[in-house]
């Protein structure tokens, strides 16, 4: 509570570098997890033909490359501002809610084959991108 | 709530970014404080206030007192 304020011209842009710095790095594990899930399905077929230790150290490369996003996004969360963080807790509720409940009717209409092709993951995943992004952009104007 | 920080900052001949340096926020929180669209946290409203040397009642009121 006692830090010191400096209201100079050069003084406190470190809160916006230190943001464009996660953004960055976030950015960057995100596309190598989005890279390491693609060699890890399209490497057995076309790269290693289907050799079983390449294949699971791929998937534990995805996996492991997954986790260090996660724990990126979160240091890029906590880095926002508070209005910020709560539009991405607003967005994030409301993508897991609608994802829960659209991607279960979604499963269910698979089930008892009422649609003619399969419920698959990717759909969902799909799904919460658009959800999220449509929930962030709602909540960023709400504030304008 | 209703605040006073457009006031303030015009009386000092500051920017919204400048502010929002100052305050470690983003711009964008600035112009939603200043519109009350959103409500800031104690301890951003106490650094506000350290920042103008004034106390938090004197920037920030509740709209129902």
């Amino acid at each position: 509570m006692n830090d010191k304020i400096d209201t100079s011209e050069n003084a406190t842009t470190t809160w916006q570098q230190k943001n464009k710095n996660t953004t960055a790095k976030l950015s960057m594990w995100t596309a190598f997890w989005v890279l390491s899930m693609a060699l890890t399905n399209f490497g057995p077929r076309f790269i290693w033909d289907f050799n079983l230790t390449l294949t699971i150290i791929a998937i534990l490369l995805n996996l492991a490359l997954g986790l260090k996003m996660v724990v990126v996004n979160i240091a890029h969360l906590k880095g926002l501002d508070e209005m910020q963080q709560r539009i991405q807790l607003n967005a994030m509720g409301i993508t897991l809610g609608i994802s829960l409940v659209v991607g279960l009717t979604y499963s269910n209409l698979d089930v008892v084959n009422l649609i003619s092709f399969h419920a698959e993951i990717s759909h969902l995943v799909i799904f919460m991108g658009l959800t999220y992004l449509t929930a962030t952009y709602i909540g960023n104007r709400s504030y304008r | 709530m209703k605040n006073k920080l457009k006031v303030l900052r015009a009386e000092r001949d500051w920017t919204q970014a400048k502010l929002a340096d100052a305050l470690e926020v983003s711009r964008q929180t600035i112009n939603a404080i200043e519109k009350g669209k959103f409500d800031p946290s104690l301890p951003l409203a106490f650094k506000a206030a350290r920042l103008f040397k004034l106390s938090i009642e004197d920037i920030f009121q509740d709209e129902n007192s």
